[in-house]
């Protein structure tokens, strides 16, 4: 699997994947079949913002804009994002 | 899965993340494996209607509960999963119909689909038809296929569950080939587990060591050869293992079931342990059941717990294993878990590994599960079968 995320991939959520907000949980989740993970609150932020039509780039500069005081966003947003592509949470749309 | 609410934090009740509703104990299958009670056919009659399982999922769903199973029995055997699914996917949950497949027909997947259904769990017995319709006692093999072609048919991930046992633990190989033919997406290898009907036929069922270690090997091997496109998830026995499984994530940590009949229990075989009395949706609600009943809070934690496990370094890795299975093979339901080879009653799994090499109680006749047999079971014959195990009927 590759760890090389260039800035203008488009990446979806895996198919047959689902993410919501659980108000229990107080946090973002992943559903799949035979299981699910809570994110924790800025992979939350990071996934929710993986919707199909967004580039690396957008994704980085929107989350930049949202939390304009958070240092050395872009390299979290880019690690969470190898992360998830890594366990094939997401997947590059072609 | 990712675990939460390990029993760490005492006092603290935790959520239900998971709902299994055990819709009815009904089944056109009759397989030998099967953990459903034995007694099952005391749970036919008086089954919830679709608007107490509505309120259920209601209840459930504002505790927490977000992973719902829909399970049984064969749930399809009801007419109203339809409705049931559909409230489902108002509430936000996600999920499962857990089917042998009978009964589904394209009207009623469209239906699914729309209801926001998000997977079927598909079971399967074998690449012959002669085990599949042997250990099921029926002649299904045929359908299994065209419903796996239906589940693709409507972009369901294929989620396939085998349970493993000695009639087809040697067919392992050909039984994933089988799985990537018709595009499985994630395959669970779930070698059985002691309880209800397969307990009373655990000799017949039960493999060698040698021949889950074959399977296993089989398994990492083409678990290798198909990589992501196919998950694939293998349930090791625990009898075979050193220490017991961390049953139900611990007793009343994370599951929650409702049975056919509106029990509530914090695992699929409570209702065979003793002095327990488990709350039923009909009296108290849901809320109160998981929160104050003493029956689920009776195992919650590890304050209940005896040597060896009380002073173990292991304890919270496991909590002690199941309380069913230290029942059902000991009578004491507070021992640890016989599997533990800490345990003081290790020796009965060490029996039944012995007993798993003599082909003269492999080759026992199978007691199926029906409701003939259910209903000898409950009314005292076949004494002889249920005699070692203890809370069987």
């Amino acid at each position: 699997m590759s760890d090389k995320i260039k800035s203008d991939d488009v990446f979806g959520l895996a198919r047959h994947f689902r993410f919501q907000w659980e108000e229990a949980q107080s946090g973002y989740v992943l559903l799949f079949p035979e299981g699910m993970i809570k994110l924790n609150g800025g992979a939350g932020e990071v996934i929710k913002r993986v919707d199909g039509k967004k580039t690396v780039a957008e994704i980085v500069a929107d989350c930049k804009a949202a939390f304009p005081d958070v240092p050395d966003l872009e390299a979290d947003v880019m690690s969470m994002l190898e992360l998830a592509l890594g366990k094939a949470w997401i997947a590059l749309k072609d | 899965m990712t675990q939460q609410n390990n029993g760490a934090a005492a006092n603290r009740i935790p959520q239900p993340f998971w709902l299994l509703a055990e819709i009815t104990y009904r089944c056109p299958l009759h397989c030998a494996f099967c953990y459903n009670p034995t007694d099952y056919v005391t749970h036919t009659q008086n089954e919830l209607s679709t608007e107490q399982w509505i309120k259920v999922l209601r209840d459930a769903r504002k505790m927490g509960a977000l992973q719902l199973g829909i399970s049984g029995g064969e749930p399809l055997l009801r007419d109203d999963i339809e409705e049931i699914v559909a409230e489902a996917g108002s509430l936000g949950y996600y999920s499962n119909l857990i089917t042998s497949g009978v009964g589904l027909t394209e009207k009623r997947i469209a239906e699914f689909k729309r209801g926001g259904l998000d997977h079927i769990q598909l079971s399967m017995h074998d690449i012959t038809k002669e085990i599949n319709n042997f250990i099921t006692d029926t002649n299904t093999f045929e359908l299994k296929k065209k419903v796996a072609a239906m589940i693709k048919e409507y972009d369901y991930p294929m989620v396939l569950n085998v349970v493993i046992h000695r009639y087809n633990i040697e067919h392992i190989g050909e039984i994933l080939e089988m799985a990537e033919q018709i595009g499985a997406n994630y395959v669970e290898l779930a070698n059985t587990q002691y309880y209800g009907w397969s307990l009373l036929n655990r000799a017949q069922l039960m493999p060698t060591k040698e021949q889950l270690e074959k399977a296993e090997a089989i398994t990492n091997k083409f678990r290798q050869k198909v990589g992501s496109k196919m998950q694939i998830f293998f349930v090791v026995p625990d009898y075979y293992a050193d220490r017991p499984k961390k049953c139900m994530n611990g007793w009343g940590e994370v599951f929650m079931i409702v049975t056919a009949n509106g029990d509530v229990l914090p695992c699929h075989s409570a209702r065979s342990l003793p002095g327990l009395e488990f709350p039923n949706v009909r009296d108290n609600g849901l809320e109160w059941a998981w929160n104050e009943s003493p029956a689920f809070n009776k195992y919650r934690g590890d304050e209940w717990m005896k040597e060896p496990c009380r002073s173990c370094p292991e304890k919270e890795k496991d909590l002690g294993g199941c309380r069913c299975q230290a029942y059902l093979l000991t009578g004491d339901a507070e021992i640890a878990d016989p599997v533990c080879s800490l345990s003081p009653a290790h020796d009965v799994i060490l029996q039944a590994i012995e007993d798993s090499k003599n082909p003269q109680l492999a080759a026992q006749p199978i007691l199926f599960r029906n409701d003939k047999n259910s209903r000898k079971l409950v009314e005292g014959e076949l004494k002889e079968l249920a005699a070692p195990f203890h809370a069987l009927p």
